[in-house]
């Protein structure tokens, strides 16, 4: 948008006779931000439901039955390190740096895979003894909350070995600037709520 | 006699030619009509060779105003039907007295209530809503289109496909027999076992997706987009009640998306968020659902009001009364939307405490909601209204509104409600408030912004006819269920044994059949105006004294919408120019940059619609393949960098000249 | 208070009739404002009271509206247009503060009224200017919404009825209110507004009737096919007329085991009236805790075992006894499932002591044996209703020993 100093009521100006292009994707971190908003809002419905069933055992396991805290530390530590590997990406990319910014997103995609093996083991194992989402509220909750943000790290790798196509093809133009920092919003931001899954769901949980 | 559970064959799911209703006349007879009608459809775009027009210039299109307008018909085509199945209820409930049981079952009855319902609210009325604020939006604060204009077309494109899920859930399978929010455990598995929730699921899962993409992107457009010079305070009363509206979208539709995967969740994969036993909570689907349930209501008719708001200052000749005060009420109104939806179910037990709270909540709403009003009347006070059909259908608003306004404080008195509650005094309230609140202005704005969308206006004749059918219908179809109510009458009823119910039940069948005339003398206006569209012809771009920026350029406006960015220094940004004598550049013409158009939207909705069927009739391999078509096609569209053109100048050039030649001729 | 002296009633009464609608037929009345009891007058007339409250406003917009469109339409040259005009402080003032006060009278006549017609509060009087003694107990009824019909159980007479309600007048009655399969809604207009009725929760009504007369009950929430005709009569008695109405009920030759309340469970429509002689004891308390069928955890236990932390890993396949109907409607037993482990421990004492389900029942309704199973019509259903089961009852993994 270009900046229109209101002149005085002689020679009001009531069109932009120059104006410049729009630079492409202007409001794209907006929009972007406010989907991230709506997709917070699912978590928080999911949360919602977690904190009300999430005592609901069905006379069966709780928390303290079935959660291995060491096992989700390492988790956790794997997802915590791919923000951060993520953000050295950002950087180099800043630097305009083509071949770090894609070492460095691969290095994300590694522990972002060791994230979700981990997961899936958890719930691989959980299901094998028989804890499984239909026995009971407490674990149907639980299994949602987890996998619906398992989901979106699915996604997130599989967008971000996109993007490393994309910047290998195209390399660090602006559009693929952006990308990459919209997928950055989107990495941190599960990064946040797997902060507040680890706390509620498994800290409190052992709590409880 | 142990009959096996119907087999899921690995091909075809659960889907048997038992799923075809073939036994059932009413059905097949539709279906039939349904068949001609559209084959001729078709077999028309093919003789006249408009497929590749349709496909070029209007499915692909990312230009806003042309998906407005998709919108708008879809809307249109989906009221028909939601209208019919209204007609067949009115029909039915008039007829089952005195032991009859009515030309439908309960089978059949219940999913014409429900499919009423989902179809009016998802596909009549968010469509006309939707396509209203895109059309109108980008035009009232001078942009040249919106923020994310190929989003714009997948969303339209998805809630066209949720559409499709429904009607064809009509011919193939069943609808839902649950009322239109599904309340669990009725819509779980075990009472619901058939395809009827499964339908509703996925229709409005996909048309969600839609919906709070286009709510995303109508944010972003307005507050990235404007004009220089249109601070929010100087912005259309439409568009401030647009942007609210968009973020109550996004702000609720999330949690529609959750609570129907959970539901999903409970019947597919069989936990237990919604169940009796294994911990479940039913109450909590009916409280998530009403979080949307009634931000929902608002998102309906916030629009509605900003249309009022601009039919009754342009009519009126006069600037809008209280502007600021319009514009805190809606704010005031999106917030306190969130804090009052318990009052949908004060007969669940919450105690007396929480229930009068949310009862005074939502009374608290009605004070901006009537200083609203009173805005409006101040308009008109010292004006000179002129009364063409949209200033008619604003008057019929403002007379119908307050009534169904106040029989909504009404039931929320709590212990009002405990009496009223799901009878067919609610049924009425709502009505009147969504008939003479959002469709009302739904029809003040069609007959406002045509002649802006394609250069004529509606013929007044029929509009009139149409005009007075309507609202002596609605009358006449909706206050008798207010009587009904307060005579003990609950909703949902098939069949009746009182006899002396039936003469209200008789004066509400005229009201629709009126309503039915009023629908047929619109259908007309549309046809006449069209043939007639010369005599009807508009070429100053602005016929109504209008105010506000879409006014100021062409009708049709061209693909740019602007030549040349407006630059806004007041409030009624078009009315000041014109008071203060501004000149249209006649020269100078640059380049403009405009979104290309792409075909993914539809292909993707496409992919998602068969991904619903193959879920809905559990064709796993099915839905497996649509959704690895879903994740191909959406990767393989990022890879496409070019996505927008320039118009050159000479183009530009050309177009204005014209306009310049018939403003000239006009003047 | 809400307890207005009757002339202004009376007043109020006729200028609400006559302001809803004009024509209105002298045979049928308007049940929800001129009830037979109480609680339901009462709310009748905080209706009445609320619509007089906000015609205050609403009368003079519709009003001004007229004469607006009116007396400033364009033809009208007289009238005096001033084109700018578009604030005035004190108007805006006039025009928060009027809805403001409306609201203000209105919210705290909700609050007073909302906390005095509170259903799950003892009534406090009769009639007007009859309090009730404190020491006066109420009648209490059980009422369970049945797919799709009502039963109601009378502890203190010993008997229970399907679709038929008798009450004592000028008698403070307690209804305690559940379901066996989804939500409903009961409701007599006559006697008080309705309350939901729901699976495995216990919801609480007071009320009372003060003249006799038949009047009409249903199920004012949708609940399925049959919902049309779930409805029920209620027959307002005096003492004497109660009393020799639950004589009589005592002389049916029906009785109410948990096997019978079982069968009664099953769907159907249009149940005709139904007596019970006896009831056995704690049958309304067994369907809140879903534990009517033998052998199934109560609710109220397996709560209690959350509240300590579930049963742990040992609990993991326990899950016959706490399947209610997740795999099937009520009413439509299936088989059991594949290995699922019965029962963990024999049923706790008190687990329904002394109603003599020690003694052997018939299992073959739990079996599933002689009826219909999830795939075929549930019993009731439409002609057409085509109802499809393809749902595998056993989740994958629970099915392991
Ligand atoms: C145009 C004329 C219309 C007529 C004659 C009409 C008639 C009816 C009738 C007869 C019912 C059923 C009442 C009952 O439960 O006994 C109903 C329900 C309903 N209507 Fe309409 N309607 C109309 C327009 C609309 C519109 C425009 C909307 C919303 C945009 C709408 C939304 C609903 C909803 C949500 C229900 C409740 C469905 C349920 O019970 O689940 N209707 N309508
Ligand atoms: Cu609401
Ligand atoms: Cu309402």
């Amino acid at each position: 948008m270009t900046a229109i100093a209101i002149t005085p009521e002689a020679d009001l100006r009531f069109y932009d006779l120059d104006e410049h292009d729009h630079p492409d994707g202007h409001s794209t971190m907006l929009g972007f931000w406010i989907y991230l908003m709506s997709d917070c809002l699912i978590f928080a419905i999911l949360f919602a439901c977690y904190a009300v069933l999430g005592g609901n055992y069905a006379a069966g396991p709780g928390p303290k039955d079935l959660f291995e805290l060491p096992l989700v530390a390492v988790n956790t530590a794997m997802l915590l390190f791919s923000s951060i590997t993520y953000g050295f990406a950002m950087l180099a990319m800043q630097r305009d740096q083509l071949n770090q910014t894609r070492l460095w997103l691969l290095i994300t995609a590694v522990f972002g895979g060791a994230f979700l093996a981990i997961e899936l083991y958890e719930f691989q194992h959980l299901i094998h003894i028989g804890a499984t989402p239909q026995r009971s509220a407490f674990l149907s909750a639980f299994f949602t909350l987890v996998g619906t943000h398992g989901l979106h790290v699915t996604f997130g790798t599989i967008w971000l070995f996109t993007l490393v196509v994309q910047i290998s093809r195209k390399g660090l133009i602006e559009a693929n600037k952006r990308r990459l920092q919209c997928l950055s919003l989107f990495w941190h931001f599960l990064d946040v709520i797997w902060i507040g899954v680890f706390t509620i769901v498994y800290l409190m949980g052992m709590l409880r | 006699m142990t009959a096996q559970p119907t087999p899921i064959s690995p091909i075809f799911g659960r889907f048997t030619l038992d799923a075809l209703p073939l036994h059932e006349p009413i059905i097949v007879g539709t279906f039939a009509a349904v068949a001609i009608g559209g084959l001729a459809v078709l077999a028309l775009i093919t003789r006249f060779k408009l497929w590749g027009w349709l496909w070029n210039e209007w499915f692909t299109s990312v230009d806003h105003k042309k998906i407005g307008i998709m919108y708008m018909v879809l809307g249109l085509v989906m009221f028909l039907r939601g209208f019919a199945d209204a007609i067949m209820m009115r029909l039915q409930q008039v007829w089952a007295f005195n032991g009859s049981e009515g030309y439908l079952n309960a089978h059949h009855y219940d999913q014409v209530f429900t499919a009423h319902g989902v179809i009016m609210i998802f596909f009549v009325a968010m469509p006309f809503v939707t396509g209203l604020m895109n059309y109108v939006v980008p035009l009232q604060i001078g942009a040249r289109d919106v923020s994310f204009p190929f989003l714009n077309n997948f969303s339209f494109w998805m809630t066209t496909a949720g559409a499709v899920l429904v009607m064809m859930s009509l011919f193939v399978g069943e609808f839902a027999q649950t009322g239109w929010l599904a309340y669990p455990p009725l819509s779980g598995i075990a009472y619901s076992p058939a395809t009827g929730v499964d339908y509703y699921i996925w229709a409005l899962q996909i048309a969600g997706v839609g919906t709070t993409l286009s709510g995303i992107n109508l944010i972003a457009t307005i507050l990235k987009m404007r004009a220089p010079g249109m601070t929010l305070m100087k912005m259309p009363v439409f568009t401030w009640t647009s942007l609210c509206t968009n973020v109550l979208i996004v702000a609720s539709f999330p949690v529609l998306t959750a609570v129907l995967t959970l539901l999903s969740l409970d019947r597919y994969v069989g936990t237990n968020f919604f169940t009796n036993d294994f911990g479940g909570s039913p109450m909590m689907y009916v409280n998530l659902i009403w979080i949307w349930g009634h931000p929902e209501v608002y998102i309906l008719i916030l629009p509605l009001f900003g249309v009022f708001s601009e039919v009754t200052a342009t009519f009126s000749g006069k600037k809008l009364f209280g502007y600021t005060s319009m514009v805190y009420a809606t704010v005031v109104i999106t917030i306190l939307s969130y804090v009052v939806w318990l009052h949908h179910f004060f007969t669940m037990g919450s105690g007396a405490s929480v229930n009068s709270f949310f009862g005074i909540t939502t009374m608290v709403i009605s004070i901006p909601t009537g200083a609203k009003l009173f805005n409006w009347l101040f308009t008109m006070y010292r004006g000179r209204i002129r009364f063409e059909l949209p200033m008619m259908w604003t008057v019929a608003f403002m007379l119908t509104f307050v009534v169904g306004g106040m029989t909504g404080v009404l039931l929320a008195v709590p212990p009002a409600d405990f009496v009223l509650h799901n009878s067919l005094f609610l049924i009425a309230h709502f009505h009147n408030v969504i008939i003479g609140g959002v469709l009302f202005g739904l029809f003040a704005a069609i007959n406002f912004w045509w002649p802006k969308a394609f250069g004529f206006r509606l013929d007044p004749f029929w509009g009139k006819i149409s005009f007075w059918c309507w609202v002596v219908g609605f009358w006449l179809a909706f206050m008798p269920l207010y009587v009904l109510g307060l005579m003990g009458v609950t909703r949902r009823m098939r069949v009746f044994d009182d006899p002396s119910l039936q003469i209200w039940f008789a004066i509400a069948a005229l009201g629709a059949v009126i309503i039915a005339a009023g629908i047929g003398a619109m259908l007309v206006q549309f046809g006449v105006s069209i043939w007639k569209r010369d005599q009807l012809r508009d070429t100053t771009g602005d016929p109504w004294g209008g105010r506000t920026l879409e006014w100021s350029t062409s009708s049709p406006p061209p693909e740019y919408n602007f030549a040349f960015t407006p630059v806004v220094h007041s409030l009624d940004a078009w009315y000041d120019m014109k008071t203060r004598g501004h000149e249209r550049p006649l020269s100078g013409y640059r380049p403009i940059h405009m979104p290309r158009g792409t075909g993914t939207g539809v292909i993707l909705s496409a992919l998602s619609l068969v991904m619903g069927v193959g879920l809905i009739w559990y064709v796993w391999w099915l839905a497996g393949l649509a959704f690895a078509g879903i994740l191909v096609v959406a990767i393989g569209h990022t890879f496409n960098y070019k996505r927008d053109f320039h118009i050159p100048a000479a183009t530009v050039e050309t177009v204005e000249t014209g306009r310049t030649r018939a403003l000239a001729a006009g003047a | 208070m809400l307890s207005f002296p009757r002339r202004f009633r009376s007043i109020l009464r006729p200028a609400a009739a006559l302001a809803a609608l004009p024509a209105m037929a002298g045979c049928n009345k308007m049940v929800v404002l001129d009830a037979a009891g109480d609680v339901a007058r009462r709310q009748g007339d905080l209706v009445m009271i609320s619509t007089v409250l906000m015609l205050l406003i609403i009368v003079p917009v519709m009003a001004l509206t007229i004469v607006f469109a009116w007396r400033y339409r364009a033809a009208n040259k007289e009238a005096r247009y001033e084109p700018d005009w578009d604030h005035s402080t004190q108007l805006e003032l006039v025009i928060w503060a009027a809805p403001l006060l409306i609201i203000i009278c209105l919210g705290a006549l909700t609050w007073v009224g909302t906390h005095l017609l509170d259903p799950y509060r003892a009534i406090g009087r009769t009639a007007p200017g009859r309090p009730v003694a404190a020491t006066e107990k109420p009648l209490d009824i059980q009422v369970v919404a049945l797919d799709w019909k009502w039963l109601f159980i009378y502890p203190e007479q010993g008997i229970a009825t399907v679709n038929e309600l008798a009450l004592p007048t000028n008698r403070p009655v307690r209804f305690r209110i559940s379901a066996s399969s989804v939500m409903n809604s009961f409701y007599v207009p006559a006697l008080a507004g309705q309350i939901y009725a729901m699976p495995g929760m216990e919801t609480k009504l007071h009320a009372v009737l003060n003249e006799p007369g038949r009047y009409e009950g249903f199920s004012a929430n949708y609940s399925g096919a049959g919902f049309s005709h779930m409805r029920f009569a209620v027959n307002g008695l005096d003492d004497a007329g109660f009393a020799a109405w639950a004589r009589d009920a005592r002389q049916s030759r029906n009785t109410l085991d948990r096997l019978a309340y079982l069968r009664l469970e099953q769907p159907s429509e249009n149940e005709p009236h139904r007596r019970f002689a006896s009831v056995e004891p704690g049958l309304f308390d067994a369907v809140v805790n879903m534990c009517v069928e033998p052998g199934k955890m109560c609710m109220r236990d397996m709560m209690a075992i959350d509240a300590r932390g579930g049963l742990g890993l040992a609990g993991i396949h326990n899950t016959r006894r706490l399947s209610y109907d997740k795999f099937a409607a009520r009413g439509s037993n299936p088989a059991p499932r594949r290995g699922a482990v019965t029962a963990l421990c024999e049923p706790e004492a008190g687990d329904g002591a002394g109603s003599g389900l020690a003694a052997p029942v018939d299992p073959s309704p739990l079996l599933g044996a002689g009826l219909s199973r999830p795939g075929e019509r549930r019993p009731g259903t439409s002609d057409d209703a085509r109802r499809v089961v393809a749902f595998d009852p056993a989740p994958p993994a629970t099915g392991k020993p």
